[in-house]
């Protein structure tokens, strides 16, 4: 065995090469930090007091009152379930052929600059700027609270129906294509069973989203439970408030389970 | 059966995978395509059904032209040329009936084939071959639920239910076990024997090729190197195709092998003709 001169040291080759760089990168998020922290104005005092209201604010929603408003709670309710399913639902069917031609590897490059950008501009504004805009467009309601989400979930459904278009597996869709299918067929034969189950778990996780966005854009003006959570914290009825929100809690974890008991039949 | 004139395929990346290739396949004719890997091989299969178009060049099926044309008759030319496949590209959540029908798209309308309402001679047709190679009764099974050698099978079912003239078959052993490979080989070639389709054979295995092949073709940096019978295959010959290595332990094992083929075959014959009992 031949022994060596010196022994051979080994240290794991770092990132940034240029040691000033790596360095000077390092001071400087320290020296960001230090400034970001010390210019926090935290009033202690306001603190403490913004602590005793909250316990009291507390103290307010119990016991919760689900009876004396719960005509206005239920019908609430029934808005925001109509517009979470019809957003979701409407949504997703007009997302379809927006993701289909925003994946690169099936639509041409005009089609495809196109379809990303419906997608980049409806995924630019969060649901509540819609919702306010679409309030100011066709007056307080429900109706604007769908199309609102609606416009949401096309952004989000078309964006990662593109994106798993992309990764699917080529030489699947090369074989369909070679036995000299039409591109409807391909879609149907090749592409669809690839992306299926992913895109069924993603619908009902949109239409968990849209149920919980559906109470935010309430509060804008776009009607469903969201209004009538508002109304109550108008009207200094904590205990009806507190009985929303613990309607709305029971819904999503609802949805939490089966979605993820479906999601898990699909695949 | 297929006539190739003057193929040059230029990829964009400036790659010259194909290099003036001329060759021509007569009906019923296995041939295998033999070279080191990057010669030009998946490309030139490729080229054939136009999963890759080439840059110039003509060939044709039979009378037809097919390195230009539209896409309708591209399509109803794709029906007549099956492609079996490496990783055997089975649409892995659909089942082996819809895999198997799927080489039927070309013959069925849309909505026929979306309802899954494919015509009872394609069905009859489709459960004759699976029974052919032993799997008539996994068809509902999920495509993802075989071994390899069953996808291959369901593969080559695909290719066969198009009633095609022409096989192209790209690596069909690469992911198999050397049994397995040799079943899949052996399968192929029966069944373009029963039906006197053209072949060829994309294959890495020189050994495999020479068992099962009666015409081969080495292709070396896109240019066809050698094109004769397996037996005239030597370490020469080898050497100009794939570089310099000892080609002569190669050579022995295929002589060796050639005495003891008659027996293998009719020792593995049963095997593949009884269902369920290959993976």
């Amino acid at each position: 065995m031949i022994q060596p001169d010196t022994l051979r040291v080994w240290k794991r080759p770092p990132f940034i090469k240029n040691p000033i760089l790596r360095w000077g990168l390092w001071v400087g998020v320290a020296i960001y930090l230090a400034l970001a922290f010390g210019t926090m104005e935290i009033d202690w005092i306001r603190a403490g007091e913004g602590l005793t209201r909250g316990k009291r604010f507390i103290m307010a929603f119990f016991p919760p009152d689900f009876l004396s408003r719960w005509d206005s709670i239920q019908e609430g309710i029934m808005e925001s379930l109509w517009m979470t399913i019809t957003s979701t639902v409407i949504g997703i069917i007009l997302s379809v052929p927006v993701g289909l031609g925003a994946a690169r590897n099936l639509a041409y490059r005009p089609v495809y600059l196109f379809c990303r950008g419906i997608l980049a501009v409806s995924r630019t504004f969060p649901e509540i700027i819609l919702a306010i805009f679409f309030v100011k467009l066709f007056g307080f309601g429900p109706f604007a609270g769908f199309l609102a989400l609606s416009v949401g979930t096309i952004g989000f459904y078309g964006k990662l129906l593109a994106e798993d278009i992309e990764s699917m597996d080529p030489v699947q869709a090369e074989a369909v294509k070679s036995v000299g299918a039409g591109w409807l067929q391909w879609l149907n034969y090749a592409v669809q069973p690839q992306v299926m189950p992913r895109m069924i778990g993603l619908g009902i996780y949109r239409l968990d989203i849209n149920f919980r966005e559906s109470a935010v854009v309430g509060i804008v003006g776009g009607g469903g439970i969201g209004a009538t959570l508002l109304t109550s914290f108008d009207r200094y009825e904590f205990d009806s408030a507190a009985a929303i929100l613990l309607v709305i809690i029971g819904i999503v974890m609802a949805m939490e389970y089966s979605s993820g008991y479906i999601r898990r039949w699909v695949q | 059966m297929l006539r190739i004139e003057n193929l040059e395929k230029r990829y964009q990346t400036g790659d010259h995978a194909l290099k003036n290739v001329t060759l021509e396949v007569p009906k019923g004719q296995v041939m295998a395509l033999i070279g080191p890997s990057g010669a030009g091989k998946s490309t030139l299969i490729r080229c054939v059904n136009r999963l890759v178009e080439p840059t110039s060049g003509r060939i044709f099926l039979g009378d037809l032209e097919l390195a230009h044309l539209g896409t309708t008759e591209l399509r109803r030319a794709r029906t007549r040329m099956g492609m079996i496949f490496q990783e055997y590209a089975l649409v892995e959540r659909l089942s082996v009936m819809e895999n198997v029908l799927s080489g039927r798209l070309g013959y069925v309308g849309f909505w026929r084939s979306f309802l899954r309402k494919f015509p009872q001679s394609d069905i009859d047709e489709a459960f004759n071959l699976l029974a052919r190679v032993g799997l008539d009764h996994m068809a509902d099974k999920r495509a993802d639920a075989l071994s390899g050698g069953q996808r291959q099978r369901v593969g080559i079912c695909r290719a066969l239910i198009q009633n095609p003239d022409l096989l192209l078959v790209d690596e069909p052993t690469a992911s198999l076990d050397p049994k397995t490979s040799r079943q899949i080989m052996r399968l192929i070639c029966e069944l373009c024997e029963e039906r006197q389709l053209a072949a060829i054979i994309n294959i890495h295995d020189v050994l495999l090729a020479q068992m099962f092949a009666r015409r081969i073709v080495g292709l070396q940096h896109g240019s066809i190197v050698y094109d004769g019978p397996p037996n005239k295959l030597s370490p020469e010959v080898l050497t100009q195709i794939y570089g310099e290595e000892d080609w002569e332990a190669t050579i022995e094992a295929v002589k060796d092998l050639d005495e003891d083929e008659v027996e293998l075959i009719s020792d593995l014959a049963p095997v593949i003709a009884k269902p369920g009992s290959v993976s």
